[in-house]
């Protein structure tokens, strides 16, 4: 794996643990139970997914997944502002999930292409699961569409999409992401000097 | 619901998903029925095409007619009762 793989990894891993995060805020207030409980299965395997990504990239760097999701600081973070958006309206989540999900299905579709037989792999094995978060999400999007509130929530992020896509305009956060982070990293931080599990 | 858990064995009642539509309906229903490997098949029945019966009515007793309702050991000591008959010792 090159430095450039790396750096890519490592972006959707922070892509997938924020997200993740994010749409676990979901979980308990969804709008209907078994919404509740698809959009929390949804949270839980991006935070997987992370974790998979961390790992491969961990190897490489010999560090761990933890080290790379939990032990740096929140400007080191790769991934990209739409995801750290803290979003208590309904239609503007469903709006980032379709949105991500769009981008997510191009970005793993390169990743399967790879020369890297260990990405290439886990790339394929992620997507497996990602087909059901796209059915998920086309299923909302048909749901929704006509639906002022839905429309405008789209325009809006859209645009913020395109950095999923692209390393370069990586790199800027939003102010939600530092007190994101205090929250993600507040039990490991917690944990008395030389703790060893 | 209906979860089929092997193949061959027939479809049970698993549980209910409330569903916008056939779309949100399937979704779901894979969701929390499906997608851990515990079905080989679902059956997702909208709750209007179920025909629900559950007034049986048996308004002169006939017990006979139903599954649990013949108590044969009864009737047997009434009738030899009837006849002045004892039991055979193997028939209890």
């Amino acid at each position: 794996m090159n430095e450039l793989e790396q750096k890519l990894i490592l972006e959707i891993a922070d892509d997938e643990l924020v997200l993740g995060w994010r749409d676990s805020e979901w979980t308990g207030i969804a709008p209907m139970l078994e919404e509740d409980v698809a959009f929390s299965s949804i949270a839980q395997n991006e935070i997987g997914h992370a974790r998979a990504l961390y790992e491969l990239v961990a190897r490489e760097l010999g560090t761990t997944a933890d080290e790379l999701a939990f032990d740096r600081s929140p400007d080191e973070y790769r991934c990209a502002p739409i995801v750290e958006l803290r979003l208590l309206d309904w239609a503007q989540t469903i709006a980032r999930h379709y949105l991500y999900e769009e981008a997510d299905a191009i970005r793993l579709e390169r990743l399967k292409r790879s020369d890297d037989p260990e990405i290439a792999g886990l790339a394929a094995k992620i997507d497996r699961e990602e087909a059901y978060h796209r059915i998920h999400a086309q299923m909302w999007f048909d749901r929704l569409q006509g639906e002022p509130r839905f429309a405008a929530a789209l325009a809006e992020l859209r645009p913020q999409a395109a950095v999923l896509l692209d390393s370069e305009l990586r790199g800027a956060h939003t102010p939600e992401l530092p007190e994101l982070w205090n929250e993600m990293t507040m039990v490991r931080r917690s944990q008395p000097a030389g703790t060893k599990w | 619901m209906f979860r089929q858990e092997r193949k061959g064995q027939p479809l049970q009642h698993a549980g209910s998903v409330e569903a916008a539509n056939d779309h949100f309906a399937d979704v779901y229903a894979r969701e929390q029925y499906g997608r851990r490997g515990e079905s080989t098949a679902l059956w997702v029945v909208p709750r209007s095409a179920v025909i629900e019966i559950d007034d049986f009515v048996d308004e002169l007793n006939r017990n006979y007619h139903r599954v649990d309702g013949y108590p044969l050991k009864e009737k047997l000591k009434e009738a030899r009762e009837r006849a002045g008959t004892e039991a055979d010792p193997g028939d209890r």
